[in-house]
């Protein structure tokens, strides 16, 4: 009991931690039709410049902010740049932004070297509560939930509460009709790129203190991100919410159960959803 | 079939590629029989993305299967090269009918996230599956396999086999994608509407170029492995995946004989600038910036469009 109610809290953090990122990277695919790949190298970047900052002023809040600043700047030169050139070219944008998986890998493997590193998170919250009996769970991961259900409610108000989301939604069912109603769509999808960087930024600070940087874990990021959306469905923020959770749970009781074929476990359930709902649980056919 | 430019290059290409041994040192035949490994495996990619229009990012999954294949195969059973081939060959059908059956449905985007997400798993599965897959150490020592033949065949004739299949598979490439099944996948790649309204079973015919496909990275990873003698995750991961729509790309797009160009032209390269440099990885995605902003219809695809302009 006390192993399924602790596996159950580590998953649910897990899960909201990728719905960091997996919300991003929905996001950016829903209105551009770009598969990011480089959105694990962002979540890589906010982490490593979030361990220096820690370094530098031990405060968590200040290397955060920093992170949250200075990743999504790197996102919008990247998208003005390199992937505005390339509109509506899906397969030379994704290519582009794997071009830029290495070029992210080898700059962090050059400054902050090939160790694996953690950061310790925020002095309040570096405390275990007891959850009844001689059950503790460390407060962190607990504030990491609140943290993935407060963006998940704050999206949720801006795509479906405010004019900026409105026009989002506009531009996600029809690019060129948003245009032709004078919808600054370039404009926009500078703006959705750099949120959706932002949301990897902030899971690269906050997962820091739980898996750690080191190189290859945009990779992996990467790649549950991806199930996350494939599971959920493809631009739909509501998949990438359950999709999150369910893989969430899925490799945490996988990684506990079978420690060999842990991928196995979000695998199958990936294989099944593409066979019945190949657009996803929360997918617009 | 009119002899155009590139057939009649085909012959002199052939001699030189003969006679190369006997020129070169050990190290660049080495580096050459590389080359054409890869050569194999981007032309196999092409037939998917060229033809078909479909960008898989878990093309590697395939070389991967293949490899592991021969391996196993040839350290538990049997050295003998052509069962290994064989059971390569069938272990990357096995792993893309399952693949495309799931993948095959979706189109562009969500196609190259579908293929990616498969590949990361047989890669996860490679990576953690100690026991059986050697995990992340890979497996070694893979003796040079058996051929069955009475000459007797040591490392440095390893170069002619590897010619003579790869230069074999690249005739039945062009001959698939100039056949009637290779002009009904580009039917389809223009306009699968039009191809279904027209009776084709378009489905069916996409899931066979992809399996098709597959065989055919799957024989490249046999190659490689007993050139490599070591096969582990990455060779099937998504670099190498990524490495093969950068060939296809900085060659051309569904030129065939451009992807082949590109897979000789970054093999080289890699092998020749990460022996110099520390940053290579770095160099290699600016590599992938520039091709794509400077070249996206790749060398030949550029060349072809200016001979027609002319």
């Amino acid at each position: 009991m006390d192993f399924l109610i602790l596996q159950s809290l580590n998953s649910i953090s897990f899960g909201m931690l990728l719905f960091l990122v997996a919300s991003g990277l929905s996001l950016i695919f829903g209105l551009m039709a770009v598969v990011n790949l480089a959105h694990g190298s962002f979540y890589l970047i906010g982490a490593y410049i979030a361990l220096t900052f820690i370094k530098i002023t031990g405060n968590f809040g200040y290397a955060l902010a920093v992170a949250c600043l200075v990743v999504p700047a790197i996102g919008i030169l990247i998208e003005r740049v390199f992937l505005h050139r390339l509109f509506k070219n899906e397969l030379a944008q994704v290519l582009l932004t794997f071009g830029f998986i290495f070029i992210f890998q080898d700059a962090c493997l050059w400054i902050w070297g090939g160790v694996p590193q953690s950061f310790r998170s925020p002095e309040i919250l570096s405390i275990s509560v007891s959850l009844g009996g001689p059950l503790k769970f460390p407060v962190y991961r607990l504030f990491v939930i609140v943290i993935g259900c407060l963006v998940a409610l704050g999206l949720w108000f801006l795509i479906e509460r405010t004019r900026l989301g409105m026009v989002v939604r506009a531009g996600v069912d029809n690019s060129e009709m948003a245009q032709a109603v004078g919808v600054n769509v370039s404009r926009l999808f500078s703006v959705v790129f750099a949120l959706g960087v932002l949301l990897a930024a902030l899971g690269g600070v906050l997962g820091g203190p739980i898996i750690g940087v080191y190189p290859g874990v945009d990779m992996e990021i990467l790649l549950f991100a991806l199930v996350v959306i494939i599971i959920g469905g493809q631009g739909s923020l509501k998949g990438a919410f359950w999709g999150s959770l369910v893989v969430g749970v899925l490799d945490n009781f996988g990684k506990a159960l079978f420690p060999e074929l842990s991928l196995f476990s979000i695998f199958a359930p990936m294989a099944m959803v593409l066979a019945v709902r190949p657009q996803g649980l929360f997918g617009a056919k | 079939m009119k002899f155009s430019l590139p057939y009649l290059l085909l012959l002199p290409l052939a001699i030189i590629l003969v006679l190369l041994p006997t020129v070169l040192s050990s190290y660049s035949i080495s580096l050459i029989t590389q080359a054409l490994i890869f050569v194999l495996f981007a032309m196999s990619l092409d037939l998917l993305v060229g033809s078909l229009g479909l960008p898989s990012l878990g093309h590697a999954a395939f070389f991967g299967v293949g490899a592991y294949t021969a391996a196993l195969i040839s350290l538990k059973v049997t050295m003998n090269f052509w069962i290994c081939l064989i059971a390569g060959i069938f272990s990357g059908l096995i792993a893309s009918a399952i693949f495309g059956l799931l993948a095959i449905r979706a189109g562009g985007s969500s196609f190259l996230m579908i293929t990616l997400a498969l590949g990361q798993v047989l890669w996860g599965v490679a990576y953690k599956w100690r026991s059986f897959t050697g995990g992340d150490d890979g497996l070694t020592g893979i003796a040079f396999p058996s051929f069955g033949v009475p000459w007797a065949l040591n490392r440095d004739s390893y170069y002619y086999i590897v010619l003579i299949i790869v230069s074999l598979m690249c005739v039945f490439l062009a001959i698939i994608v100039s056949s009637p099944f290779g002009l009904t996948l580009k039917g389809i790649r223009d306009s699968e509407l039009r191809m279904k309204a027209l009776g084709y079973n378009v489905v069916l015919y996409k899931y066979s170029c992809f399996i098709l496909a597959a065989a055919f990275a799957s024989v490249s990873g046999v190659l490689f492995v007993f050139y490599n003698r070591f096969v582990g995750p990455s060779d099937l991961g998504i670099v190498l995946s990524a490495k093969g729509l950068l060939m296809v790309i900085l060659g051309g797009v569904g030129t065939l004989w451009g992807p082949a160009f590109g897979a000789m032209v970054i093999t080289l390269m890699e092998n020749i600038f990460s022996a110099v440099m520390d940053r290579w990885i770095m160099l290699l995605g600016i590599i992938y910036v520039l091709v794509i902003l400077f070249f996206p219809r790749g060398v030949i695809g550029t060349i072809k469009e200016k001979a027609r302009g002319n």
